[in-house]
């Protein structure tokens, strides 16, 4: 009989002190794992401000070193990034609204129990998400739209995500009591009122999460300008980051003899100017995700149930 | 007998044809709501498909793409000849294999271990940095990776060097480069990934961990035998869609990282599809190498659909 307790009390000592190592080492291995996700975009704050000579020595690391706001000037009259800006803002807005008005004119549908096509649809849509054209016949189909080098490349051919449509879709039949369709049915209500008066309103945490993801989409688009635009005042900003940042082309301003030491100047100035650009370039989708976090979080969630 | 089956049938198809009728005239706002997603779906995905038919064709601007003379197997007789087939093939297997051996469980261990973190602060603070990278564009992913790896001024080799190693020409050294884009999208991409780990984590029946503790069960039993099984249709569901897009090796990243010097180890199908059809205009030829991408990958899907059903009754479709 005691000697079945002492094992038992054994056991549980035992798994006390494997607890115990446990929570230290997750302890240890979590703040790691925070320093190696935040280190990076620490180091590109902090290089940004800092003195692009002491960058360039690598004298920074952990802190901002002769803090300056040099390479946010230089940015400022970077023309290029700020033509960039401006398309790239007006793709976003503008491609966002097309995307969800065309996701919500097929999710609808499909979320109807009495529409007549909704498998044969659905399939149509469906097989999209497993094969498609590829490259050079979509190319095709969009030269021979007469859209490359125009604003409508940058919007049209990725006015649908299937997928993000089965967000919506899923949650149009899951997350609205049938029994409000009846009702705005009995009150005379059409399917039309019904989606604008009724359905819409509730739905908007869904319409939150996938108009998100698809403004990031839009905002990090760099696929779409790389293959249909050539026109320098139709690119967007992704576009341009790329000259400068892995094609390393920065347009040099000024002209005539420079000095070693201003050449040297220069050449420093062009290695932070990369930073404030890459600040400049994210700082927008950083500034809405913590407004945003939950909802993604969200839409995630409503994504994997729809299986 | 017969003739009562067929009246039956007749019957059954006008009746079908009146439901639609009725529809058709009540619910006429969906139908014509419905035509504009139809509609680009046929334009931008339907017709595309049909274009497919270049991969067996010589693409001839004047005749278009139905006009083009048929040419059978020739594109792919090309590319299954030329001498880069053979690094093509390898580096888009090798790179995909890679990325899921190593970014398909992290994103797991990661979100077991962060559920086991008791304070709450810190897991907040841990998940909220985590999701932070997947916002990067690629654009700026790429460019940042080659700034920290630069062989000079890279913050990498001054780390190295304020250690006392010599300094590594990262991106020029075609060795590394598959290191690079593979560990690189981890740091990018788990703390997303495993978001969908955690909420399946954090809906694990407490009732099961009571019982494990009552068992005697320390936190690293608990998270193999009852965490685990937890959570295992959400693995394998994404296991599988992740072995269906596994020759579908990411064209943004591969194709900013790719330089002359590490061409060897990074060109993949997706960006000699790009360079032989968009810079080349080969149109015929690219068709054929993406079809034949995009053929393997609908086969990896259906095969790994197919074999997790036998194996643990769980499928996509």
């Amino acid at each position: 009989m005691s000697g079945k307790i002492t094992k038992d009390q054994n056991v549980f000592k035992m798994r006390l002190s494997v607890d115990k190592t446990f929570d230290v080492v997750n302890l240890v291995l979590m703040i790691v794992m925070l320093l190696v996700f935040a280190w990076p975009l620490w180091f590109v704050v902090i290089a940004s401000f800092s003195d692009p000579g002491a960058v360039y020595r690598g004298e920074v690391i952990l802190f901002p070193k002769g803090i300056t706001l040099e390479s946010y000037r230089a940015i400022v009259k970077y023309k290029q990034i700020w033509i960039g800006y401006r398309n790239t803002i007006f793709y976003t807005v503008a491609g966002t609204l097309i995307n969800l008005f065309i996701t919500i004119c097929l999710a609808y549908p499909l979320s109807r129990r009495k529409f007549m096509p909704k498998k044969i649809i659905m399939a149509i849509a469906l097989v999209t998400m497993y094969f498609g054209g590829g490259l050079i016949p979509s190319y095709l189909v969009v030269r021979g739209l007469h859209m490359t080098n125009t604003i409508w490349a940058m919007m049209i051919p990725n006015a649908l995500s299937v997928y993000n449509m089965l967000i919506v879709r899923a949650y149009f039949c899951n997350s609205i009591p049938v029994s409000l369709e009846e009702a705005s049915t009995l009150d005379g209500a059409g399917p039309m009122q019904y989606l604008v008066r009724v359905v819409l309103p509730l739905s908007k945490p869904v319409l939150a999460v996938i108009a998100l993801y698809y403004m990031v989409g839009h905002w990090n688009d760099y696929y779409s300008a790389l293959i249909y635009i050539n026109d320098q005042g139709l690119r967007p900003l992704q576009s341009f980051m790329r000259d400068l940042l892995v094609n390393n082309s920065v347009t040099r301003v000024t002209g005539g003899s420079l000095s070693p030491e201003e050449m040297q100047a220069k050449l420093y100035l062009a290695q932070t100017l990369k930073y404030s650009s890459i600040i400049v370039a994210t700082v927008p989708m950083l500034v809405v995700y913590p407004f945003v976090q939950k909802y993604f979080v969200k839409g995630v969630m409503v994504g994997s149930i729809k299986g | 007998m017969e003739k009562a089956k067929k009246k039956n049938m007749t019957i059954q198809r006008s009746l079908f044809f009146k439901r639609l009728r009725i529809d058709l005239r009540d619910n006429w706002t969906i139908y014509l709501m419905v035509l504009i997603p139809l509609v680009w779906l046929i334009v931008f995905c339907y017709v595309p498909m049909s274009g497919i038919q270049l991969a067996f064709k010589t693409f001839k601007a004047k005749l278009g793409i139905w006009g083009s003379p048929w040419i059978g197997f020739k594109n792919f007789e090309r590319f299954f000849k030329s001498y880069s087939f053979g690094t093509i093939l390898w580096n888009t297997v090798s790179i995909n294999v890679y990325s899921l051996v190593v970014g398909f469980p992290i994103p797991i261990v990661f979100a077991l271990f962060l559920n086991y973190l008791r304070h709450r602060k810190l897991k907040k603070t841990v998940q909220m940095v985590s999701y932070a990278p997947y916002f990067i564009s690629t654009v700026v992913m790429c460019g940042m990776i080659i700034i920290f790896l630069d062989k000079d001024t890279g913050a990498v080799n001054q780390l190295l060097r304020l250690l006392g190693m010599d300094g590594v020409n990262f991106m020029g050294t075609p060795a590394y480069f598959k290191d690079i884009y593979v560990w690189t999208s981890v740091w990018q991409g788990m703390g997303w990934s495993s978001i969908i780990y955690i909420s399946a984590l954090a809906g694990v029946d407490y009732q099961l961990h009571e019982a494990a503790i009552v068992d005697g069960a320390n936190k690293l039993q608990r998270i193999w035998y009852v965490d685990l099984p937890s959570i295992k249709p959400t693995i394998i569901m994404l296991l599988i869609l992740q072995i269906g897009s596994l020759m579908g090796v990411g064209f943004e990243k591969v194709f900013l990282l790719q330089n002359d010097l590490n061409m060897s180890e990074s060109e993949v199908i997706s960006t000699y599809v790009y360079r032989v059809g968009l810079i080349n205009t080969d149109y015929g030829y690219s068709t054929a190498v993406g079809l034949f991408n995009s053929v393997i990958n609908l086969l990896l899907l259906v095969a790994a659909n197919q074999l997790c059903k036998r194996l643990t009754k769980e499928s996509l479709f």
